[in-house]
């Protein structure tokens, strides 16, 4: 059984065993705290073989003698500023004198940092360093208090230097003599304050600066290059802090910011952060044609991505280019401290490195790349939600998973774009290592985070379920099942509902064509179960071609103004995971009763053409339906199909008439002007349904039949457009791609003529396709494509709006070089659809329309979701496959034991790093140089000087190819497993 | 100065590597135990009792006939505690009224540990009157609050079963602690455990926390162990009570007190 004593302290000793001490609670309350200690004769001195203490050391007795100035021997008990600016010496290798670490110094370090404070702790525990924890405020000999008007400084230097003086006695005791102390090894205090140094001389302690000390050493000259420069008089080290200092400016009040708005003299827009610069943000505001750029801290003045804003603009000559670097929050503020932000006046030394990285950027860049700038006056909405985080581990002070203590933590969001969250937390440690949900509650200006609290842990991080949950919560995602109330909207036969037999009482049958005896077929992708459309085609008697297009009639089971209507429409789209379907409609009626599966009689909404042999529409009709489709193919089946001369069936027939057609439908559109863009996509293998271990990543392949079905789709959107615009012409549901302002482009052209000698003509669509077909590398079959997908990135994206929202001559749609457009083909996934539907049926007057689609407010108000969530649905869609691709990666990395190369292209250069784009992934990443590199930010390339790569410069431009490897590499911090890549070719970076 | 100990508060490490608490103790070491068992007012027993910094005052009446009929119970004495929490006793002044519902629950507690222990079947119809006030607290009151009961209660001439010695046991970690001060209680499970050292029997385990079911056991057990230890500081004490009461020192003594000293003896 263990040893249980009392230990005793004496009222005699309370004046150094008792304290009394008043602290301010956060409500501003004044408590009084008596606290009581237990000073003892058994704190161990470390020594090995000390005869005067029963502890087992492990400080050598005869200390380190390689140094010069002490010949006898001697051991370095370093004071807290050592710790605090010299970290990376102490943390060399070549550094290893034994060393004395005293109690004071840990708190006082753990006070200044915890970052550094677990740099310390790691440190102690290392095997190539020789450190002793010397408990000296619990020894009896070296306790001290603070006496009367001393700053806590100036106690903790005096506890130190009388630890030093009792080591210095203790020695002799160590070796168990009395002997003369000159042969003893020496305790030096290492200290760069010269007042301490100074009085320590004066109680005849040995005592050295860190400069002094090193020089003395063995390994002297690499050991100096790791000093970091201090002045000797810049460190007033714990300084007594001022008051809580503002370090934001206040907001305008609400009305002088909404004058201002009104009068022009401020701007309103969408504060977006910039992902790889968290010092930097940037407002688009109708006033300038670039979005004007908010640089450094004070000028975001705590806007968080989302919100909007009203913005003051800075005169002409203080206009910037945005930088051309990335600074990463997790670096620059590595070793901020969650609990002493509480009191930012230890910040200055972040705000200087802020301030030197803002500065560095500017000048450097030409004149004509100015973007205006200016500064946050005020928030006119806040758009804060929930955001996925983690727990930053170095943050935390206490992690012993029993601790029931608060404590304050950063939450690092999952989102580049936010900034770190300040939140209190009794459950820290249990936390670690999981994705968690936090809110941000407010921003104040004195404080430098925001401060947020925890809602609730959604489970292990990397876990597939956690994983796919965030990514739902980060991309506001409405993922809950169905309501009861909605669900009861469903026909109450449940999946035994079927067609009825044809008659004239029937309901369903009312108005509608009996198209079943038709060779109707759906081409969709594998494992497809919500098939939405279906097509047909025949030759006429006249030499005409009938083709038909058969849309899922949603819109005779979901009725307007019904719970399950209202829930699609807040739901806006079906959500695509790589593993999971978040549905809009519930699945009896997305997978089952509209779905046009084969063989059976479905209820659709039929779009059908009379067109000549050369694709010309004669005429179109739209009507109710129904049929009963005769085959289901993937795009892969109907091609083998089409391709195979043996089959000579109607359906084949069929498909073959189709594609002749489409062929004919996409020449036409392309010569209209229609471009044809890139993006990356890439399919998921998955090993089996249960797992859904991601096994390789692979791209997507595009096949003729894919571009047959699209080119359809487009018909008849086209055609339903038109329609429903002429019927409706103040509240059509329609779609529209605005054509991208030209300035979008001018990067994109200015790289191309600078590194390839090409032109982007942008004038109009046309031009532009046109210009993207001649950006061809005859040596690089890729590199076309690679223009294509920046290229979209300069586009706007397409929207949803109500035709009489907006003026008649901005209806265009850019990327299909169409006049008018909609969405009518997708109505299970899509809710636009269901709305054009609704047009649809009233505008052929098979039913009359619902009154709230003949409200302009309301079509705008559905839509403005509509669009969000589409929006939301497209990220979280990439977002999941970029999850998969990192597990794929990881499982590969695993199975081929080693790294992983593929060959990416250049697409951005940063004064520190290189944007690749990863073809065969479709990832982008970044490479980054710790070393410094030549930056030509004119001609797009970066430099490795040839120190670094061993021979001869190795210049690196945009749209070079290179190889990289690719590895997942953990975030120690948030647990987030991120892609990191290195080069291997032209240069291997790995040590760079 | 005062932003300086607030952090320290803040980041007060439970158990340091050192193995050294934040007060200098190590795992199984308990505090300064004080006891003074002189006369206080007309009580027939009392004493003061403080662990570390926490410190209270029991003062015994009886028995004696109780005050209102409806209490008696025919066939012993019925215990009545009181308890009454100094609003200087914690940093933050604040007045506990005596109805407040935690105060209520604390008497309940004392009382329920002291029922088995007393031979109320000695005293029919009678009652015995418990007023504990707590003076200072820095953890670990109710086990001073036992303590200080037991011995106001033998200075008072009760016949008890046996002592009864209470004391705190937290887990950091994995590692028990004993004798938990107001910041240890902050931040780990802790369970309060009285003990009657002679029998071995155990008169109380509660705990307001939540203690993971593999480490009860530990401080369950390291918690009866102390609670001998801490026996043997009481008995020192009435022992030494006894001494100068009986050398003449003290007021008018009773027979009483000779009696339990040597029934002390066989414990």
């Amino acid at each position: 059984m263990v040893d249980i004593t009392i230990r005793k302290r004496p009222d005699t000793e309370a004046v150094i065993t008792q304290r009394k001490f008043f602290k301010k609670t956060a409500r501003g309350k004044v408590i009084k705290v008596l606290r009581e200690r237990y000073l003892r004769d058994d704190v161990g001195c470390g020594i090995q073989g000390c005869h005067a203490c029963a502890e087992l050391g492990n400080l050598p007795p005869a200390g380190e003698t390689g140094h010069s100035a002490f010949p006898m021997g001697h051991f370095l008990l370093p004071d807290t500023n050592v710790f605090l600016s010299q970290m990376d010496l102490m943390e060399s290798n070549l550094f290893s004198p034994p060393i004395i670490l005293l109690q004071t110094v840990l708190d006082e370090v753990r006070h200044r940092s915890l970052p550094l404070y677990n740099r310390l702790k790691a440190l102690t525990k290392a095997d190539d360093k020789r450190i002793w924890v010397f408990y000296n405020e619990y020894r009896s000999e070296t306790a001290i208090v603070r006496e009367e008007g001393e700053t806590p400084n100036d106690r903790n230097d005096r506890g130190i230097r009388k630890a030093t003086t009792w080591y210095q006695s203790h020695i002799p005791l160590a070796h168990g003599r009395s002997a003369s102390s000159s042969a003893m090894p020496k305790v030096v205090l290492l200290t760069d304050d010269a007042a301490n140094r100074r009085k320590a001389e004066a109680e005849g302690l040995a005592v050295s600066s860190v400069r002094r000390y090193v020089e003395g050493t063995k390994d002297s000259n690499q050991l100096l290059d790791l000093l970091a420069v201090v002045g000797e008089d810049s460190i007033e080290p714990t300084r007594a802090v001022a008051a809580r200092s503002a370090l934001y400016a206040d907001y305008l009040p609400t009305a002088a910011v909404l004058a201002g708005v009104k009068s022009n003299q401020l701007h309103q827009g969408h504060f977006n952060a910039n992902p790889y610069n968290y010092l930097e943000g940037s407002v688009s505001v109708p006033a300038f044609t670039k979005p004007v750029l908010l640089v450094g801290r004070e000028n975001m003045n705590r806007a968080v991505h989302g919100d909007i804003v009203a913005i003051e603009v800075f005169d002409e000559s203080e206009w910037k280019a945005p930088a051309d670097e990335v600074v990463d929050q997790e670096t620059t503020l590595k070793n901020d401290d969650a609990e002493d932000s509480d009191e930012e006046g230890e910040g200055e030394e972040v705000l200087e490195q802020e301030k030197k990285v803002i500065q560095s950027e500017e000048n450097k860049r030409p004149p004509s790349e100015k973007q205006p700038t200016g500064r946050v006056v005020g928030i006119i909405k806040r758009n804060w939600r929930a955001y996925v985080c983690h727990i930053d581990m170095s943050s935390l002070s206490n992690t012993h998973s029993t601790s029931l203590s608060q404590q304050t933590v950063f939450a690092t969001p999952v989102s580049r774009l936010l900034p770190r969250i300040r939140l209190r937390t009794r459950q820290a440690p249990q936390l670690v290592g999981q994705k968690i949900l936090v809110t941000i509650d407010r921003w104040d200006n004195t404080s430098r985070y925001p401060e947020g609290h925890f809602v609730r842990a959604l489970g292990k991080a990397e876990s597939k379920e956690a994983e796919q949950e965030s990514l739902l919560l980060e991309f506001d995602v409405p993922y809950r099942p169905f309501g009861k109330a909605i669900l009861d909207c469903l026909p109450v036969e449940g999946d035994k509902w079927v067609v009825p037999p044809k008659s004239a009482s029937s309901s369903e049958w009312r108005d509608r064509e009996d198209l079943r005896q038709l060779t109707i077929c759906s081409i969709d992708p594998p494992g497809c179960q919500d098939i939405d459309d279906a097509l047909h085609a025949k030759r006429l008697p006249n030499g005409n071609i009938e083709a038909g297009v058969h849309i899922a009639d949603v819109s005779h089971f979901v009725l307007p103004d019904n719970p399950m209507d209202t829930e699609a429409a807040a739901r806006g789209t079906t959500v695509y995971l790589v593993d999971k379907r978040i549905d809009m409609l519930p699945s009896l009626l997305g997978t089952n009763l509209c779905s046009l599966r084969p063989y059976v009689e479905r209820l659709a909404f039929s779009v059908i053409w009379e067109l000549t042999p050369d694709a010309e529409i004669v005429n179109v009709r739209f009507t109710k339906s129904v049929i009963a489709s005769k085959a289901a193919f993937t795009y892969e089946e109907a091609q083998l199909r089409k391709d195979d001369p043996h089959m000579q069936d109607e359906i084949t027939e069929s498909l073959r008439l189709l594609n002749s057609l489409a062929i004919k439908l996409k020449a036409g559109r392309m010569a209209a002007g229609a471009l044809n863009l890139a993006s990356p996509e890439v399919k998921i293998h998955l090993d089996s349904a249960e797992s859904s271990d991601p096994v390789d990543v692979e791209q997507k392949e595009l096949r003729e039949t894919n571009s047959l079905v699209e080119e359809f789709m487009l018909l008849a959107n086209i055609s339903v457009a038109k329609k429903i615009q002429e019927t409706f012409p103040q509240t059509a549901v329609l779609r529209r791609h605005l054509p991208p302002p030209r300035t979008n482009f001018e990067k994109l052209q200015d790289i191309l003529k600078k590194r390839k000698g090409m032109t982007l003509d942008v004038s109009s669509s046309g031009a532009l396709a046109a210009s993207l077909d001649k950006c061809i590398d005859t040596n690089e079959p890729a590199f076309n494509t690679l223009v294509r997908i920046m290229a979209t990135r300069c586009m706007l994206s397409a929207e949803y709006f109500c035709s009489g929202s907006v003026a008649r001559d901005t209806f265009g749609h850019y990327g299909l070089a169409s006049p008018i457009y909609t969405h009518f083909t997708s109505p299970i996934r899509r809710y636009a659809d269901v709305l054009a539907h609704r047009q649809l049926a009233a505008s052929i007057a098979y039913a009359p329309l619902h009154p709230s689609l003949h409200s302009k407010s309301h079509v705008e108000r559905v839509l403005d979701v509509v669009n969000r969530r589409h929006r939301m649905a497209q990220m979280a869609s990439r977002a999941s496959v970029e999850f998969y691709v990192g597990l794929a990666l990881k499982a590969r990395g695993e199975r081929e034991q080693g790294l992983v190369q593929e060959e990416a292209f250049v697409i951005r250069t940063f004064r520190n790093g290189l944007g690749v784009f990863i073809s065969k992934l479709g990832i982008e990443g970044l490479v980054m140089f710790k070393r410094e590199v030549k930056f030509d930010p004119d001609n797009y390339t970066v430099t490795l000087p040839f120190e670094l790569t061993g021979n001869n410069d190795v210049t690196i431009a945009v749209f070079d190819k290179v190889t990289v490897n690719v590895e997942i590499e953990k975030d120690k911090n948030t647990q987030r497993g991120r892609v990191k890549l290195t080069l291997a070719k032209p240069i291997d970076s790995r040590n760079m | 100065m005062v932003r300086q100990m607030v952090v320290e508060s803040v980041y007060c490490k439970i158990l340091n590597d050192g193995g050294f608490r934040s007060d200098g103790r190590r795992q199984y070491e308990l505090r300064d135990i004080n006891i003074d068992l002189g006369q206080q007012g007309s009580a027939d027993g009392s004493a003061s009792v403080s662990h570390g910094l926490t410190q209270v005052l029991v003062s015994v009446f009886g028995p004696r006939e109780a005050k209102m009929r409806s209490q008696t119970i025919h066939d012993r004495a019925n215990i009545n505690v009181e308890v009454a929490v100094a609003p200087f006793s914690t940093g933050e002044r604040r007045r506990r009224g005596r109805g407040d519902k935690r105060i209520l629950e604390f008497a309940s507690t004392i009382k329920s540990t002291f029922e088995p222990v007393i031979q109320t079947a000695l005293y029919p119809r009678s009652q015995i009157d418990i007023f504990v006030q707590i003076l200072q607290q820095d953890g670990g009151v109710l086990q001073a609050c036992i303590n200080a009961t037991t011995l106001a209660l033998a200075s008072a001439g009760i016949p008890l079963l046996d002592f009864v010695c209470a004391v705190t046991g937290g887990v950091h970690s994995t590692s028990p602690l004993l004798d938990l001060t107001t910041l240890e209680e902050n931040d780990v499970p802790h369970v309060t455990v009285a003990v009657m050292p002679r029998t071995g029997k155990v008169t109380l385990v509660t705990m307001e926390t939540r203690l993971h079911v593999d480490r009860f056991e530990d401080i369950f057990r390291v918690g009866c162990e102390a609670g001998k230890v801490i026996h043997k500081e009481m008995r020192a004490a009435v022992k030494e009570r006894t001494r100068s009461v009986g050398s003449g020192g003290g007021p008018d003594v009773g027979d009483r007190d000779v009696v339990m000293e040597e029934r002390m003896e066989d414990y």
